[in-house]
């Protein structure tokens, strides 16, 4: 590698921006006669609307307009929708209730959208929304899922009767039960996916421009894949021609998934722009974050593993409900099913799998893909599995997870996936060394000098990313292709621009993808930009989310400075007089290897330009593009170890220490690696321990701010240990997994079997509060 | 609407604003400088701070009035010209941030507990007068070892092994 190529620490190009205060988000950006919006939001949970009274409100100082649902539909703008279709097992479509961004017969949840006020500022846009009356007529409430199952449950979408959304399977059941009737040892377990808010620190944010003279829309947006976005909004939508909407996404501050979605708020604020003749401007408040952004998992699961005599594993049960909200969100369906039931074998050769998932609607916000998406779910369910028989048999965790490893490659589970690559023993030693695990009883009898309980927990995740390759999805229900697009432009003067439909919301995009063009061409990174987030700039793409910036989107760059160097080589072997397979291309120059012969890259690339001298019939220029199709997922995978301290007195859990061995494949860039890991695990041990979203029984959601959601902060967390291990992956030319989600994915198990290893009970839900650790000790004590 | 003058970044900058005008709204509205965020509406997140007479204040828990008369020192003034402040560097050398929109904070926090804990801070303290900081994307763990770092601090053993 170069100083600045693949594996490199390179600092963050970008970093100089966000630590002067330079950086530009959705909310900095303003524009001429811009004005502010506020929305009027249901404080009910499910209600009828009689009727909307908006005459004290429109004569408050300065409002400009008010805008409901009946004119919005009055002018053709169409429902929300959810972009993968999943069947229930008997064949039916998923039931999809009608979402209208802005509700003018019915809401179903606190917060759903139901007018915009546009006005001067937005102090008195929030005044005039405050004014707004509307006439509700209260209608029964369910949040939970089981419950809104049940006969009698309050009814949310006609469209779909006992509020059940798919009642879906994978995997063999006679094979499955077959496996059961043969099983020496059988362990069960209930296990609670706790409800999340994802809370990126930037809360949402949308600025709509119409431009009456051009018949042009722009939309600033606070998006993960503002191609997606204008696609949806122009083709679904009818919000705009596609090719009269510009979508921008700048910097955005985070996302782990939330930001991936079309929102109510930026499709009304387009429209808004245009019905009320200026540019409208939304920025959320954080109460309105936990109140519409799409929250993550939430599942209740039953689970059953068969064991032989030599504890070997036979075979897998799972019977999951997974609470969808009151509407189907974007990718909602795809979450509980094809990310997660297809993970369930993990990494343990499983002969037998089968899983049934109910969705269900409740009324409570939207469910849908938060950081990891399903596989969290997945790797929670089998690694307290796994940790629970392994205690039930008295037996070591990690020798029970060693005997039962997949260890030959590719090996196709019995749920979909067919894992191409990986070293899961070489992650478990590596993990086991970094935690001194040898050294835990020790530390354990110590701790009880002390009067402290000391328990370790282990969890070895794998998971799907790279999301995704475009047939297989297709023939999986998703609505679009999982490809990636670049393009490569070589100026003139040798410096490159890389547009890429990935986006950057905190992965550092500018620095690694820069690195790939310090690898090949032995450039700086500093002649290199990276554009990405505005689509009048790049073109179609698809946007950063399941990890495959990495995997997927550099994939396409790669492919992209193939046909750069390809050309500039033919270029170079025309003007030298040589072969061109004898060309090569490092430290910035373009060479005859063995000769001395050679062209400063910067003169090729001039030379593409000036057209003066290529070989006969050469286009002149120095620009390709390149679209990557995946053709698998990629499974990163590793080993967690959380060691903890509980205070037996107040219930209350430190984190001594916490261990991550991940095999991420190729690294490009082991800082910022490390960071993305650093992230994920402060996520997945906030949702272990600290993030409780909590509906009381009228559907109001009473943890909507930071008063009342405990996000980790600097004090809960520990330093982490984070290394890695590396097998590459077969499936994409630079053998990327990818590394964004793992931390979140494979964390809680890992905190929770520490913590039940700690209080000698196993009945623990997440999150493991004082009050709940206390209790599950003194239940046993 | 009351008129205001505050010194911000070295300059006498005048303005009229409503008696509920913030001053992160006073900073990010009327003089465009936009480094300052918001993050929530409750004081918990620290992505508003800025320093008021030299001291860490949470500019969305600030009136602009009751700033009236006072030097405030924001991100956008941190730097000396094109010379990083000492904790900028240090974040950006540490990998102290990811998606951005929580540093300009965690940065004029940083300086704050600098400048009063000199080279004794340690991860313990640093830790817990982050407190009043919520950062989403990196775990604290990298913020944590900037700060220490640019304390001049010896870091802990646990972090120096990395």
């Amino acid at each position: 590698m170069g100083v600045e190529g693949i594996g490199a620490k390179v600092l963050r190009k970008e970093d100089r921006r966000f630590i002067t205060g330079r950086g530009r988000y959705v909310d900095d950006m303003s524009v001429p006669g811009m004005k502010y919006a506020a929305f009027v939001r249901s404080p009910h949970a499910h209600a009828k609307i009689n009727g909307i009274d908006t005459s004290a409100a429109e004569a408050m100082p300065g409002v400009i307009g008010i805008l409901n649902g009946q004119q919005l539909q009055g002018d053709g703008i169409g429902n929300l929708i959810c972009g993968w279709a999943v069947n229930s097992k008997d064949g039916t479509p998923m039931k999809m209730g009608a979402w209208p961004a802005l509700a003018s017969q019915t809401v179903r949840y606190v917060g759903q959208a139901v007018a915009i006020v546009v006005a001067d500022t937005q102090a008195k846009a929030r005044d005039a929304a405050e004014a707004v009356v509307i006439d509700y007529e209260e209608l029964p409430v369910v949040t939970k899922a089981v419950e809104a199952l049940k006969d009698g449950a309050p009814q949310l979408h006609p469209e779909a009767p006992g509020n059940l959304i798919f009642d879906w399977e994978l995997g063999d059941k006679a094979a499955t039960d077959e496996a059961f009737s043969k099983a020496a040892h059988v362990t069960k377990l209930h296990i609670h996916n706790n409800r999340l808010v994802p809370n990126p620190m930037e809360p949402r944010a949308a600025l709509g421009l119409y431009d009456p003279a051009e018949d042009h829309y722009t939309c600033w947006t606070t998006s993960q894949n503002p191609h997606v976005a204008r696609l949806v909004m122009s083709a679904f939508y009818n919000v705009a021609p596609e090719h009269k909407l510009r979508v921008i996404a700048p910097d955005v501050g985070g996302g782990f998934g939330s930001k991936i979605y079309i929102y109510p708020e930026e499709i009304v604020c387009l429209w808004a722009s245009k019905r009320t003749g200026v540019p409208v401007k939304w920025t959320s408040d954080r109460t309105e974050a936990f109140l519409t952004d799409a929250h993550g998992r939430d599942h209740e699961t039953d689970v059953e593993l068969a064991l032989d005599a030599d504890n070997r594993i036979l075979g897998l049960k799972v019977e999951t409900t997974a609470n969808l909200g009151a509407y189907m969100s974007l990718f909602s369906s795809s979450v509980p099913t094809y990310l997660y039931a297809t993970l369930l074998s993990g990494q343990y050769d499983i002969p037998a799998i089968h899983a049934n998932v109910k969705a269900v609607y409740t009324n409570t916000v939207p469910v849908d893909a938060y950081r990891g998406a399903g596989r969290p779910e997945a790797t929670y369910v089998i690694e307290r599995t796994m940790e629970t028989a392994a205690r039930e048999l008295g037996i070591s965790p990690a020798e029970f997870r060693r005997k039962n490893f997949i260890r030959s490659f590719p090996h196709q589970t019995p749920v979909i996936m067919n894992y191409d690559a990986g070293d899961f023993e070489a992650c478990l030693n590596a993990g086991m060394e970094a935690a001194d695990v040898s050294g835990f009883e020790g530390r354990r009898a110590e701790a009880k000098s002390r009067g402290k309980l000391r328990g370790l927990g282990m969890s070895c995740y794998i998971e799907a990313c790279g999301i995704a390759p475009s047939k297989a999805v297709g023939s999986l229900g998703a609505g679009v292709g999982l490809w990636e697009s670049a393009e490569v432009r070589v100026n003139p003067v040798g410096t490159i621009e890389i547009l890429t439909g990935s986006h950057s919301h905190g992965q550092g995009h500018e620095t690694t993808f820069a690195q790939l063009v310090a690898e090949r061409f032995g450039l700086p990174v500093d002649n290199v930009q990276v554009i990405h987030g505005d689509t009048d700039k790049v073109q179609f793409g698809m946007g950063t989310y399941g990890s495959r910036s990495g995997a997927v989107g550099m994939s396409a760059i790669h492919k992209a400075l193939d046909k750069v160097e390809a050309k500039a080589k033919k270029i170079a072997a025309h003007v030298l007089e040589a072969d061109e397979g004898d060309i090569v291309i490092e430290n910035g120059e373009v060479k005859v290897a063995g000769t001395d012969k050679k062209l400063g890259w910067h003169e090729v690339c001039l030379g593409a330009y000036t057209g003066h001298n290529l070989p006969d019939g050469m286009e002149p220029g120095l620009k390709e593009g390149a679209f990557y199709d995946p053709t698998n997922f990629t499974f990163p995978a590793g080993c967690y170890i959380c060691e903890v301290e509980v205070d037996p007195e107040t219930g209350t859990t430190e984190i001594i220490q916490f261990v991550a061995a991940d095999d991420f494949g190729r690294v490009i860039n082991p800082m910022i690696v490390e960071g993305q890991v650093h992230g994920g695990l402060a996520q997945g041990i906030g949702q272990a321990i600290l993030e409780s979203t909590h509906y009381d029984d009228s559907g109001q959601l009473t943890t909507a701010s930071y008063m009342d959601y405990a996000m980790p902060r600097a004090w809960d967390l520990p330093n982490f240990k984070v290394s890695t291990t590396e097998t590459l992956c077969p499936g994409n030319p630079l053998g990327m997994k990818g590394c964004g989600e793992a931390g979140a994915i494979g964390s809680p198990p890992a905190v929770i079997n520490a913590i039940t290893d700690a209080i000698g009970n196993n009945d623990l839900t997440m999150p493991a509060t004082p009050e709940k650790v206390w209790k599950a000790l003194n239940a046993v004590r | 609407m009351t008129d205001v003058t505050i010194t911000v970044n070295g300059r006498e900058m005048k303005g009229s604003v409503e008696d509920r005008t913030l001053l992160v709204q006073f900073l990010r509205e009327n003089l465009g400088l936009t480094g300052t965020h918001v993050g929530c509406d409750t004081s918990q997140c620290g992505a508003c701070v800025v320093h008021v007479d030299g001291k860490a204040v949470k500019s969305c828990t600030m009136l602009a009035v009751q700033a009236s008369g006072s030097s405030v020192t924001t991100i956008e003034g941190l730097a000396n010209g094109q010379e990083l402040h000492p904790v900028q560097a240090a974040f950006r050398e540490h990998h102290g941030l990811q998606c951005g929109y929580c540093t300009p904070g965690m940065i004029m926090t940083a300086v704050d507990m600098i400048e009063r804990h000199g080279s004794s801070l340690d991860e313990e303290t640093v830790r817990e007068e982050l407190d009043g900081n919520i950062c989403r994307c990196t775990g604290y763990h990298n913020i944590v070892k900037a700060i220490l770092a640019a304390a001049g601090a010896s870091q802990a053993p646990a972090m120096a092994a990395e």
